[in-house]
């Protein structure tokens, strides 16, 4: 390759980064701030604006980056810049894809997928450890929500149960600090893990362009514009995933809320603690979910669930299929003009995504509003039955009569 | 399935989860019921030693946030 072209297919990469970048906070706004949200435990301007920030600040706290792609998923010494390009654009579409249809989905899994589908594409299926994707991503898909679910109901259980002779207002006046504490923190570790993604594929590209030396740490530049750019997405707020985790899932208030929260910090930060992580949108869904389970007299619309499920466990698959697909578009074009060609059709793509949403837009001023029956019609039998107890209903009919 | 689920991990993400993930939020519930709950108020106040329990729950959680933030900090995870 010629200097030009290296250095336009560099910018090409770093730009798709940051825009990775982007769509990873506007993604995962909801997983910190959804529950705040829907209990107003904060104004939905305020969350996304605190969250924002503190995603910032979490970007800035830890910069130990590994300049490693996929580890122990992919063979690294296959990885080239175009594989990584059509990764970055598998993750992408999936982010956007997701976000239309408003349902949470982890954005480390969309960039593996991404990237696995690129390296089949480059070297067929020598290039992939098949180990590792099972036992990294599609296991812990299914352990997570299930960790959380056991101790967002535990702790749900627990709060109920302490306050339930306490006054409603009074609750929720307490209750909604200590989920204020608790969602801040989960986003402060989501702006340290996710932020640090984008800075190692930067890291990467440079080095493999010969920007930087090979042990060169992460120059200031890449650390701000990560940073912002994160900060940025997660500011604009992905209020479609918002209303389904926080309004979608279960009927929340302020003490479920604030269990939830806690219970998604304790599992992330434990997780990467013991080295078996666990993705922050699986955990953090998992224990809204747990709320409603712990909590008697509230309803979870599992079928809303499942259609989560269903989408974690295709994330690989349709992030690898995007991929690869890129990277063959990539490929048959060539050179610098076959990147272009890739990430003009990002472009495009992310463009024809972003008019459909507008057709009916979620924001800031009606991610609120109640569930539509619409939205989802297998609940609606679900929510009759819990809201009617026949035996409630005798004895108000006995009463009636007596009067 | 061995190898695919770290069993050691996961163990210890459940139990620990489960003692912070669970512990905290209803060390917070009873700091709330403290303050809140029934018998709480003496004349339409709260009496010294509820305030000061209340307040040693509260202490605990933030100090446990506290901790968290350092941890996030210090590159643990």
């Amino acid at each position: 390759m010629d200097g030009v072209t290296e250095s336009l297919l560099l910018a090409v990469v770093v730009l798709t980064a940051l825009a990775f970048d982007f769509t990873n906070g506007f993604h995962d706004t909801g997983n910190a701030m959804a529950t705040s949200i829907a209990t107003r435990a904060l104004k939905p301007k305020q969350a996304v604006l605190l969250s924002a920030s503190l995603n910032m600040v979490g970007a800035f706290l830890s910069i130990t980056v590994a300049a490693t792609i996929a580890k122990g998923i992919v063979d690294a010494g296959v990885v080239t810049l175009d594989i990584v390009l059509a990764g970055l654009a598998g993750a992408i579409i999936w982010n956007l894809v997701t976000w239309l249809f408003g349902i949470p989905s982890s954005s480390s899994h969309a960039l593996i997928g991404g990237v696995v589908g690129a390296v089949l594409a480059a070297v067929g299926s020598g290039g992939v450890q098949w180990d590792g994707l099972v036992g990294k991503v599609l296991v812990p898909a299914l352990v997570a929500p299930a960790v959380a679910i056991l101790v967002g109901t535990i702790a749900t259980s627990l709060v109920t149960r302490i306050t339930r002779d306490v006054p409603q207002d009074s609750n929720d006046r307490m209750f909604r600090w200590g989920q204020i504490g608790s969602a801040s923190l989960v986003s402060l570790a989501h702006g340290t893990n996710d932020a640090q993604k984008s800075m190692g594929i930067i890291l990467l590209a440079l080095i493999a362009a010969g920007a930087v030396p090979e042990d060169s740490s992460v120059p200031f530049w890449v650390i701000v514009s990560c940073a912002l750019a994160m900060a940025v997405g997660t500011y604009l707020g992905g209020w479609r995933v918002i209303r389904t985790l926080g309004k979608g899932l279960v009927e929340l208030e302020s003490r479920q809320g604030m269990a939830a929260e806690t219970s998604s910090a304790a599992v992330i930060l434990l997780s990467s603690h013991f080295g078996y992580s666990l993705s922050t949108t699986h955990v953090a869904t998992g224990s809204i979910l747990g709320s409603g389970v712990g909590m008697k007299g509230a309803s979870v619309r599992w079928s809303v669930a499942g259609r989560m499920f269903l989408a974690w466990l295709i994330t690989v698959p349709a992030a690898a299929a995007v991929g690869a697909s890129a990277y063959w578009l990539g490929a048959a074009v060539g050179g610098a003009a076959g990147s272009s060609v890739v990430f003009a059709l990002l472009l495009g793509v992310s463009a024809v995504i972003y008019l459909w949403s507008r057709r009916n837009p979620v924001h800031h001023r009606n991610v609120n509003d109640e569930w539509e029956p619409q939205e989802d019609n297998e609940s609606i039998i679900a929510e009759a039955v819990v809201d009617h107890d026949p035996e409630l209903l005798t004895t108000h009919a006995e009463q009636g009569s007596e009067r | 399935m061995g190898q695919f689920i770290e069993w050691g991990a996961l163990a210890n993400i459940i139990v620990i989860g489960v003692l912070v993930g669970a512990g905290l939020p209803a060390l917070f519930a009873v700091g709330v019921r403290l303050l809140a709950g029934p018998g709480s108020t003496v004349d339409g106040q709260v009496p010294l030693r509820r305030r000061v329990l209340a307040g040693l729950c509260f202490a605990l959680v933030l100090a446990a946030i506290v901790g968290a933030i350092v941890y996030i900090a210090a590159g643990g995870h």
